[in-house]
């Protein structure tokens, strides 16, 4: 219980950090030119590749790389405030696209074009599809440091078994799997409700696979009259006739993602399937080793009635990109940036289980915790036509949020598909 | 000139005659230092602190909610876009009708509670100061903490909900998908975090109540209950304001449980307007636009306050002890 003046002091404080920072936003920049190289890091278990790169780059250079590792939940937030404070860090983790774009639009960026103009072998070094993505308006700002992350559909072989039952190939199979699992008492799938950009998951393929690519490209690029598009309006439909059927049970909308409750309903055999980011191996690797190791499957996304979208297509998050702030060494900062093609670098991400978006990392697949999911995905991501990075990352933030807000709307019926489309297209 | 005699530690003291005889005079030559009356600058720190950390910030919130701004760069004013948007935006609308409902019910549900509880506790039963210290526990929990153990205790895969739900016949039970359940769990979660407070300031105003008034009730033949409506009730008048003011306005504020039990859900359910500006401000970096819900709320929780301090009779502050 606060007094009323708090009520707006609290509100308002925070804005006025907001405010005074801004003004002091084009001083001087503390970070540079003091023989450090500050590179700031989404911090997970796989951070350790990035580290021990920043160790190799220190043994050799004169500028010493420092890895300051932000926590992930709230990550998107902190490197706003630390960009619109004048303490930005010379190199930074991002997922590209619209999670960069307002950077981009403020100068704070260096264009990598040069670097990679100098450098051939950087731009040689990466799958084309995934570099690219790493560009705002045809110029480079993103260095791929991640593996892949394409969104595929995971299931509990167990559950199939006992079941006597297929993983689905078509949306027949997928329908008539709902009602068999239903009538088993296992959720068809698991849905982290609570952690709203997993039902995001479900319209992009849903959207993808009905009108193809360029359905969301359009409203990519800018024209939000794109969500009026027919395969929109399907994929909502279908979302509720899903929800309607009872596929993600009746409590998707208390389950959270991050605090693990989705894939612990997978593991425990409560349900059958999950659509997933890859990392969900990685996960059920470290909460459920057992599980993970013995009756995790994984296939792709099946195709849909009339769809126009090649199957082959994927979303998700084709990597994560480091990116370089315009105040920062750029010398010093693109030396690092050459680290994340090494030998070494490549064998680390292997190592934890990733797969690396260089060209020619097959090879080194097979040192992988597990190569045959490890082969399964690099071959999933080099033979898709198209990679859609997720929409909350393609969209400027300002859209983002709306949009997933509606997207929740959707899946807890609180809109009807209809409402969806008009809402959506009426954003700015 | 003044008469001394030895007091009683020894030392000498004027007594009080010759000074009497002397005072007016005195006084009217010279006044004498005026008692509980310090200078206007002993106010300046709090003035200073209230200045910088509620009035500047309210001021810039004020001037940020006329611009577009997302953290980066200048604000650009764009004149009053954002309240023709405030007006006419759906989101906003679900989120002021749901914080109103949340207010009317967080008071409906925890002041008679609190009451009740605030009267007993004022007592002097057996096991009262036991049972009182009990009852206080929750509000020595940030809410943060409150809100994380309810959530894990109600999660209806994972909690002992799903465990207790088919005991009691009731399988798939569940408060937190479901749209006004969920509702229901805030106001209920919010009620026992903050109830000791308010059953704090009923022991405290009860308390306050003289025996005799009691005493001569009972002279009277009036029963217990008799006595509470007719003595307690108007005698904590001045606390059942104070406490409705600070659940109301408080109640504007519940962000942390919302944040943390439901994210705003299931879908909007429970955005409610703080939670409504989180979002726009720090997750949609709206911060022109957040500002301008902002402001509202200071308005509105400012206008709640005055409302109910004027209707009580409150700023009067008339004595419950008049007549006696």
């Amino acid at each position: 219980m606060t007094p009323p003046q708090r009520t707006g002091t609290a509100a308002a404080l925070a804005l006025l950090l907001m405010t005074a920072t801004a003004c002091g936003g084009s001083g001087s920049q503390a970070e540079s030119g003091d023989g450090e190289l500050n590179v700031m890091m989404y911090q997970d278990t796989l951070a350790v590749v990035q580290h021990n790169a920043a160790e190799r780059y220190n043994e050799g250079a004169d500028v010493r790389a420092v890895i300051d590792e932000v926590p992930g939940d709230g990550y998107d937030d902190k490197l706003r405030t630390v960009m619109g404070s004048g303490e930005a860090p010379d190199v930074f983790f991002n997922w590209g696209g619209g999670s960069i774009e307002p950077y981009v639009e403020q100068d704070m960026l260096l264009s990598l074009d040069d670097a990679l103009a100098q450098n051939p072998e950087m731009e040689e070094a990466f799958i084309p599809s995934v570099l690219d993505a790493g560009k705002i308006d045809g110029v480079q700002y993103g260095i791929p440091l991640r593996g892949t992350q394409p969104v595929m559909l995971f299931y509990n072989e167990q559950v199939f078994e006992d079941a006597g039952v297929e993983p689905p190939e078509t949306w027949e199979d997928l329908l008539s799997l709902i009602d068999t699992f239903n009538d088993e008492g296992v959720t068809p799938f698991a849905l982290a409700g609570n952690t709203t950009w997993t039902q995001q998951m479900w319209l992009q393929y849903l959207v993808d696979r009905r009108g193809g690519h360029e359905v969301f490209q359009r409203i990519q690029g800018g024209d939000f009259e794109g969500w009026r598009d027919p395969a929109v309006l399907w994929a909502a439909q279908t979302v509720q006739d899903l929800v309607d059927r009872g596929a993600f049970g009746d409590n998707f909308a208390s389950v959270s993602y991050t605090e693990g409750g989705a894939s612990a309903l997978l593991a425990e055999g409560r349900a059958a399937m999950h659509l997933m980011g890859s990392w969900e191996y990685s996960t059920q690797l470290a909460e459920a080793p057992e599980f993970a190791e013995e009756h995790l499957g994984y296939t792709t996304f099946p195709e849909v009635p009339d769809g126009q979208g090649d199957p082959a297509a994927v979303v998700g998050n084709p990597t994560n990109y480091f990116s370089v702030t315009s105040e920062a060494d750029s010398e010093a900062a693109v030396d690092f940036l050459k680290q994340t093609y090494t030998q070494e670098y490549v064998a680390d991400m292997v190592e934890n289980g990733e797969v690396p978006v260089t060209t020619g990392a097959e090879e080194l697949l097979d040192n992988s915790p597990n190569p045959d999911f490890a082969r399964y995905q690099y071959d999933l991501v080099q033979e898709a036509p198209t990679f859609q990075l997720s929409w909350d990352q393609a969209l400027p933030r300002t859209a983002a949020e709306p949009v997933l807000t509606e997207i929740d709307r959707l899946f807890n019926g609180q809109t009807t598909p209809e409402e969806f489309v008009d809402t959506l297209a009426a954003l700015q | 000139m003044s008469v001394l005699s030895p007091s009683r530690d020894g030392r000498r003291r004027p007594t009080a005659a010759p000074s009497a005889r002397t005072a007016p005079s005195g006084r009217a030559r010279r006044p004498g230092p005026r008692v509980g009356r310090p200078g206007a600058w002993w106010a300046l720190p709090a003035l200073v602190f209230f200045g910088a950390f509620a009035v500047l910030p309210m001021g810039l919130v004020v001037y940020l909610s006329f611009t577009e701004w997302g953290g980066l760069g200048t604000p650009r004013f764009i004149g009053a876009q954002n309240w023709t948007r405030l007006a006419g935006d759906p989101a906003m609308h679900r989120a002021v009708v749901l914080t109103l409902v949340l207010s009317v019910s967080s008071w409906a549900v925890q002041t008679p509670i609190a009451l009740l509880l605030g009267v007993w506790a004022a007592g002097r039963q057996r096991n009262r100061a036991v049972l009182s210290a009990l009852f206080f526990v929750p509000l020595l929990l940030s809410s943060a903490a409150v809100a994380i153990i309810w959530r894990a205790l109600l999660d209806p895969n994972f909690g002992p909900l799903a465990q207790i739900g088919p005991l009691i016949g009731m399988p798939g039970l569940d408060v937190l998908s479901d749209g006004t359940a969920a509702f229901g769990v805030i106001v209920f979660v919010t009620a026992w975090q903050f109830i000791p407070l308010h059953m704090l300031l009923y022991q405290g105003g009860a308390r306050q109540i003289p025996a005799s008034l009691y005493q001569a009730a009972q002279i009277d033949g009036a029963g217990r209950l008799r006595a509470f409506w007719h003595i307690t009730l108007p005698q904590l008048r001045n606390t059942i304001t104070t406490s409705s003011v600070l659940m109301v306005v408080g109640s504007l504020t519940y962000f942390d449980t919302v944040l943390i039990m439901t994210g705003g859900g299931p879908g909007t359910d429970t955005t409610i307007v703080p939670y409504l500006m989180y979002r726009v401000g720090f997750e949609s970096y709206q911060y022109g636009y957040a500002s301008a819900i902002a402001f509202t709320l200071v308005v509105v929780a400012t206008a709640a306050s005055l409302v109910m301090v004027r209707l009580t009779g409150f700023g009067a502050m008339r004595s419950t002890r008049e007549g006696m």
